[in-house]
């Protein structure tokens, strides 16, 4: 994704770069002068910590005697051995809720680019506001909404819903919280403002008279959509669904808020390992494979829906 | 597709109104739904915030009251948490947002050797589940040795801030006109002249947009707080650990009255805007 700069040729100055003329050594310098405070304290807090916690994951011990690096690779082996449940999980919930997130932003996103019209302002302040409320207060209150005598799992109830979701596995019983439907209802709720706010970026970008000129040619409005709309607003759709996976397959709050013992993520099971049980090289571990998968998946997805210039 | 309707001849009866309403606003109507999806849980918030709870958990309607909303800060360590809170967000503001702006003229203007490498550098902490940074960064605070509080918070907002800040910035950056700069310079103003009076203005929409991200993405955090925290309390970890001992009702206070500023500021922000940009 760093693919977007033109690589310039590295010893002369780009044409088009503002200071065409010979600067002198010392102007010359005020780009590094302007990154080093901040790229310092990315590479101390940032990259550091994440070579730091390399070395953590290979180390042995335990809180009282000390740990040391001893290069034990098994402590990844056996991170995978007893979690791979947990990644597996993660991977899934995070795939449905982006898949959810697309689904539901998509209509959004449309209305407020094409549709809103004088509305558009107002809308599009009730997409941000929810970025400035507490993200936990507002998962709780999904509590709430879910709760087991509460209208919508009443609602479900009366039309059967529950029953054909439980026999899928979705739900158990007649209940929504503390199953897998409440923990992805809640990651889709919570990641949704990611996939509206690049889509409505792309299709906003879109000239309306490209749909005027497919109107013209006799498409209907389906096909309008699906040869016109919808393939240029690809960047906006993969810029979204990194948006809200990359975060979802990391999150342990909705597991935690909305889900039981039986709906646990990998990001439940680091901060655990990391906060309760003090298993610190298992944390590591554990974080560096998720790390590594999303990074795989990252890259396996940008390569193939082939929109390169991305960020 | 001019053959279609005769040859499904027998289906030809026109949909009567109803279907036709339906089928033209069926992207309007999928998407005030998801806009309902994105509220309901604020207003339940706000519903809430006026009832009078039996037990300790403000789960479930029992009847209204006003008592939170006249005593908000009647809750014990609530109301120091959200101080804790505002005044990490404020400082994690400042910082990156100096920071990021920096970064983010340097990379706009100027071509240099490591360019592409600071990109990558940006670009990394958003591509990162926040638990990995998270649990990384307290890696290197335990090792260190250093006391974990109100300063490593304020390191680790500074660090997830930043690359926002950056983005926001270098994108209003780059597209602006260079020509304004050289135009200023031919009518002989000095480099900070320039800078202050015609680079800045036009940059600010963007540092503003960045600050107020980052701001909202400081308040907010939990997972990142979670692991450097200590047993130092913001705000979203005073909203967590009631999760499990109980919910006070001036909880919902106060995210009632965080959705209604951040409303009022967005709104007042828009038109702000536009009015400026009609006068220009």
């Amino acid at each position: 994704m760093t693919t977007t700069q033109a690589p310039a040729p590295p010893e002369r100055p780009a044409a088009d770069a503002p200071e065409v003329r010979r600067t002198p050594a010392r102007k010359r310098l005020v780009p590094y002068w302007l990154l080093l405070p901040g790229i310092l304290w990315l590479l101390v807090f940032f990259a550091a910590p994440l070579v730091y916690q390399a070395s953590t994951s290979l180390q042995t011990g335990s809180l009282e005697e000390g740990f040391k690096v001893t290069w034990h690779l098994a402590t990844y082996w056996d991170a995978l051995a007893e979690y791979w449940p947990q990644f597996v999980r993660s991977v899934a919930y995070a795939a449905v809720a982006t898949v959810l997130c697309l689904a539901l932003g998509y209509p959004l996103a449309y209305l407020i680019a094409f549709k809103a019209g004088r509305w558009r302002n107002l809308v599009m302040i009730l997409v941000i506001a929810p970025f400035f409320t507490s993200f936990l207060i507002r998962t709780l209150a999904w509590k709430t909404i879910l709760a087991d005598g509460g209208p919508v799992v009443g609602a479900l109830n009366s039309f059967h819903v529950l029953d054909v979701t439980s026999a899928l596995g979705i739900t158990e019983g007649h209940r929504v919280l503390a199953t897998p439907l409440a923990v992805v209802c809640g990651l889709t709720y919570n990641f949704l403002p990611f996939m509206v706010l690049p889509l409505y970026t792309s299709l906003e970008r879109i000239d309306p008279r490209l749909h005027e000129a497919a109107g013209d040619l006799y498409a209907r409005p389906a096909t309008t959509f699906r040869r016109v709309t919808f393939p240029l607003s690809l960047p906006g759709v993969v810029a979204g669904t990194l948006l809200t996976f990359i975060p979802a397959a990391g999150d342990y709050i909705n597991a935690e808020l909305l889900g039981s013992t039986d709906q646990k993520m990998i990001g439940n099971v680091i901060q655990s390992q990391f906060l309760r049980v003090l298993d610190y090289p298992t944390a590591a571990a554990l974080s560096f494979i998720l790390m590594a998968a999303i990074l795989a998946m990252v890259t396996l997805y940008i390569r193939k829906s082939g929109t390169e210039d991305l960020v | 597709m001019p053959g279609h309707e005769t040859t499904s001849a027998t289906a030809v009866r026109p949909p009567n109104r109803a279907v036709r309403w339906l089928r033209r606003n069926i992207v309007t109507i999928a998407g005030l739904g998801t806009l309902g999806y994105l509220i309901l849980p604020n207003l339940v918030v706000m519903v809430f915030s006026f009832n009078k709870p039996n037990g300790r958990f403000n789960y479930q309607w029992t009847r209204f009251s006003t008592d939170a909303w006249t005593d908000p800060c009647g809750v014990a360590d609530m109301c120091g948490s959200l101080g804790l809170s505002l005044e990490i967000a404020v400082w994690a503001t400042v910082g990156a947002t100096v920071l990021g702006t920096m970064i983010a003229f340097a990379l706009a203007r100027y071509r240099f050797r490591a360019r592409s490498g600071v990109n990558t550098l940006i670009f990394l902490p958003m591509a990162m589940p926040e638990v990995v940074m998270a649990a990384s960064l307290a890696t290197l605070f335990l090792n260190m040795g250093i006391q974990f509080g109100f300063w490593t918070i304020l390191i680790a907002h500074v660090m997830f801030c930043l690359s926002f800040v950056v983005t926001a910035v270098k994108a209003r950056v780059m597209s602006m006109d260079p020509r304004l700069e050289q135009a200023a310079q031919d009518l002989y103003a000095t480099p900070v002249q320039t800078f202050l009076r015609v680079t800045l203005p036009i940059a600010a929409p963007g540092i503003a947009a960045g600050a107020l991200l980052s701001f909202a993405l400081s308040f907010d955090d939990f997972i990142i707080t979670n692991f450097n925290a200590g047993s130092t309390v913001t705000f979203p970890m005073f909203v967590w650990g009631s999760a499990q001992r109980g919910t006070p009702v001036q909880i919902n206070v106060i995210g009632t009255a965080m959705f209604l500023v951040a409303v009022l500021c967005v709104f007042v922000g828009r038109t702000a805007g536009k009015k400026r940009r009609q006068r220009s």
